[in-house]
């Protein structure tokens, strides 16, 4: 009787472009009762910057610093895409020492990239003393960039035909000392938050994705995986020689926040076990391929995708014979993760809400492109 | 501040035409200003000390120029520049609400250290031990949310108003185990009068120590880091939800009554948990008013200690812990207190 006859209205909250965790300039439009959230509608497109008109007017090697942008977290796997749809349109073979660097790159960006992920998941579920630690292990991965390439976070290690610098003296050591400290590192937050029932209460059967959903949606990443589906790319197409290497694609099928989040933490001590072996591996010879100074594919088409830290990152390229590319097409996988979004959201709690946007791991650069 | 002083002041407010009873209440009027600067000043420390714990506590450094090596004058920059910021008041705020509320949740969180027991002399002579004075903490700490409500709704911001209603929920709900914690004391000490809960403690029988208590500690602690909004329970305020929750429209020096008051009661709840269960200022050697700091302080780098190291729960979480966990464990406590009490246990 009583809920007949108080009117309740519903509240348009406008989370966003600028709020603590929005994970950039992202506008969230949550239509609230109360708490619960009835409706959301993500709001996209603060950061559009024209990448892919702008790939039209540059040379192929001009636009290469431009994709380190999109995806900022993991630039490396941006390049990847790239380099690699330009390659296969120019039909370039790259130098062996040239392919283990770039896995190498890669993997020392997914690392990064899920260590930003924890710091910032830890830090919208206020646990923010996760948040400095796994930073305080992101900014030995920077160092060793900047030893490498003199970048930090904007790298351009890939270039055509290789990869921008050969690594100097000491980076191997450094990066596997790296290696053997950061597993002592997870088990860390591991025991700081995996464990913590706080979190778990925060984390489990929050923000379900179904396998059937999140395939329909065309997620991918760790996003897909925490969902129980076993793809990822390094092992479904391999590319540079990820074919050989040995690692295990880790799943969680609990399909909730705390699955994603666990396959992210296990991808880092997979992504060690690479590096490892890269490291071990790693041939002497050239780092670069012989291109020329003007660089003009032949006329066609090619895509590259890579397994980026988030997801499928592609890069289709369309090729009319000429110094720049006819057409850049980016696949972001973030934007696919964003178009899911209200669906695991709704019916969860404003609280909920930083959670689940959290665990999708989004990055606006490759949003908005 | 000895007895000398007092009387050197009554007797020069009464030789000047003063009639005692009011010469008194100037003199307590003194100390209360008093009480209050102290605070004022521990607040100041207080958010240092939180600063360099948490920088301890995740690898960092912490303040660490202003005002030497360990940044003892950063509050205190902190503090002028809070003074010095303009005061905005958002264009559709209501405007007395507005302006009213941050002074309704900085009085309270005052006015409850007139009861606070720094030293073993300290109400009995400069201050009143009031027979009710655990009835007059509860009945003052109840006072905030009134505030807070007041501030968010006065804001005219919905994640104002959202934090405002988390935070009376809130509020409301740990009161309960909060005061019930408190009831075991008064029932195991017969009495509302803090002297009298002191008095009963003494000789190293601190309540802590004594059966049923101990639950009664535990639950104080939880509900008191609930009402004082830290982590895990700073749903109200919580940043990567609300932005800054009830204050978030707030600024400059409004914005810092509404820091200073939440610094306030933080050391309130240590210091009376201190009074309630570790004997106040009792202790070997060193003076009252050091043993009593130091039992305080302890509390409170505990409390610093979990709002730095667990995540935040959810509102609904907060809210089912109080009602089916907190409040029967807490009706218990009382139950069981009263059954050691009566067949003389405790």
């Amino acid at each position: 009787m009583l809920q007949q006859s108080i009117l309740t209205e519903h509240v348009t909250l406008n989370m966003g472009p600028q709020h603590p965790s929005t994970h950039g300039v992202l506008r969230l439009e949550l239509t609230l009762e109360g708490e619960v959230v009835v409706d959301c509608r993500p709001v996209i497109g603060y950061l559009h910057r024209g990448v892919e008109k702008i790939g039209e007017a540059r040379t192929y090697p001009q636009f290469l610093p431009y994709t380190d942008r999109l995806d900022y977290l993991s630039s490396a796997s941006n390049n990847a895409a790239y380099v690699l749809a330009v390659e296969k349109l120019m039909g370039l073979e790259v130098p062996e020492r040239a392919k283990y660097l770039r896995v190498i790159a890669l993997e020392l960006n997914r690392i990064a990239s899920h260590l930003v992920f924890l710091a910032t998941f830890g830090n919208d579920l206020a646990a923010t003393t996760a948040f400095l630690y796994a930073i305080r292990e992101r900014e030995l991965i920077m160092d060793l960039f900047e030893m490498w390439v003199g970048a930090r976070l904007t790298q351009s290690t890939f270039k055509l035909g290789g990869v921008s610098d050969d690594v100097p003296e000491g980076f191997v050591q450094q990066a596997r000392d790296f290696c053997r400290l950061l597993p002592g590192r997870v088990d860390e937050y591991d025991r700081l938050l995996t464990g913590n029932r706080i979190f778990e209460a925060r984390t489990r059967g929050v923000g379900l994705l179904p396998p059937e959903v999140a395939l329909d949606y065309a997620c991918s990443g760790p996003t897909l995986r925490g969902s129980g589906v076993a793809f990822d790319l390094r092992r479904a197409a391999p590319y540079e020689m990820y074919d050989r290497l040995d690692f295990d694609v880790v799943t969680h099928s609990s399909c909730d926040c705390l699955g994603r989040y666990l396959v992210r933490m296990q991808e880092m001590r997979q992504s060690v076990r690479i590096l490892q072996q890269c490291l071990d591996q790693l041939p002497e010879g050239e780092v670069r391929a012989k291109v020329g100074r003007v660089v003009k594919p032949p006329a066609g088409e090619a895509y590259g995708r890579v397994e980026s830290p988030r997801g499928e990152f592609g890069c289709y390229v369309v090729s009319d014979g000429g110094t720049s590319p006819r057409r850049v097409r980016l696949r972001a996988p973030s934007f696919f993760h964003l178009a899911v979004l209200p669906q695991m959201l709704r019916g969860w709690k404003v609280g909920d809400v930083v959670a689940i946007l959290g665990s999708i791991d989004i990055v606006l650069g490759e949003v908005d492109r | 501040m000895s007895g000398g002083a007092q009387d050197k002041v009554l007797q020069f407010l009464i030789t000047h035409g003063l009639p005692a009873w009011i010469a008194s209440a100037v003199w307590m009027l003194l100390m209360a200003i008093a009480v209050i600067i102290f605070v004022l000043l521990t607040v100041l420390i207080l958010v240092w000390l939180e600063r360099k714990i948490s920088a301890d506590l995740q690898s960092r450094v912490g303040p660490n120029r202003t005002g030497g090596r360990f940044g003892l004058m950063q509050t205190m920059a902190d503090a002028l520049k809070l003074l010095m910021k303009e005061d905005t008041i958002p264009h559709c705020a209501d405007r007395v609400v507005f302006i009213l509320a941050p002074f309704l949740v900085f009085v309270p969180a005052l006015l409850v250290f007139l009861v606070v027991p720094f030293t073993d002399q300290w109400l009995v002579k400069y201050l009143r031990d009031l027979n009710l004075g655990v009835l007059f903490v509860i009945a003052v700490s109840a006072l905030p949310v009134i505030g807070l409500l007041m501030a968010g709704w006065g804001s005219n911001n919905k994640y104002a108003m959202l934090g405002a209603m988390r935070a009376v929920a809130q509020g409301m709900s740990y009161e309960i185990p909060l005061v019930l914690a408190m009831v075991c004391v008064v029932v195991a000490a017969g009495s509302l009068k803090v002297g009298d809960i002191v008095g009963a403690q003494l000789g190293g029988h601190w309540f802590i120590t004594r059966f049923p208590l101990q639950l009664a500690f535990v639950i104080y602690l939880i509900a008191g880091m609930a009402e004082v909004n830290r982590v895990p329970f700073d749903l109200p305020e919580a940043e990567s939800e609300l932005v800054a929750g009830y204050f978030t429209e707030y600024s400059g020096m409004r914005f810092a009554l509404f820091f200073l008051a939440e610094f306030a009661h933080l050391f309130f709840v240590a210091a009376f948990a201190t009074t309630l269960f570790f004997g106040a200022w009792e202790g070997p050697v060193l003076p009252p008013a050091v043993w009593f700091l130091i039992k305080t302080y302890a509390i409170i780098i505990l409390i610093m200690w979990i709002r730095w190291t667990v995540p935040r729960l959810r509102i609904d979480q907060v809210m089912s812990f109080a009602w089916k966990l907190l409040v029967p464990a807490s009706l218990l406590a009382v139950a069981l207190t009263g059954i050691a009490v009566v067949y003389g246990k405790l």
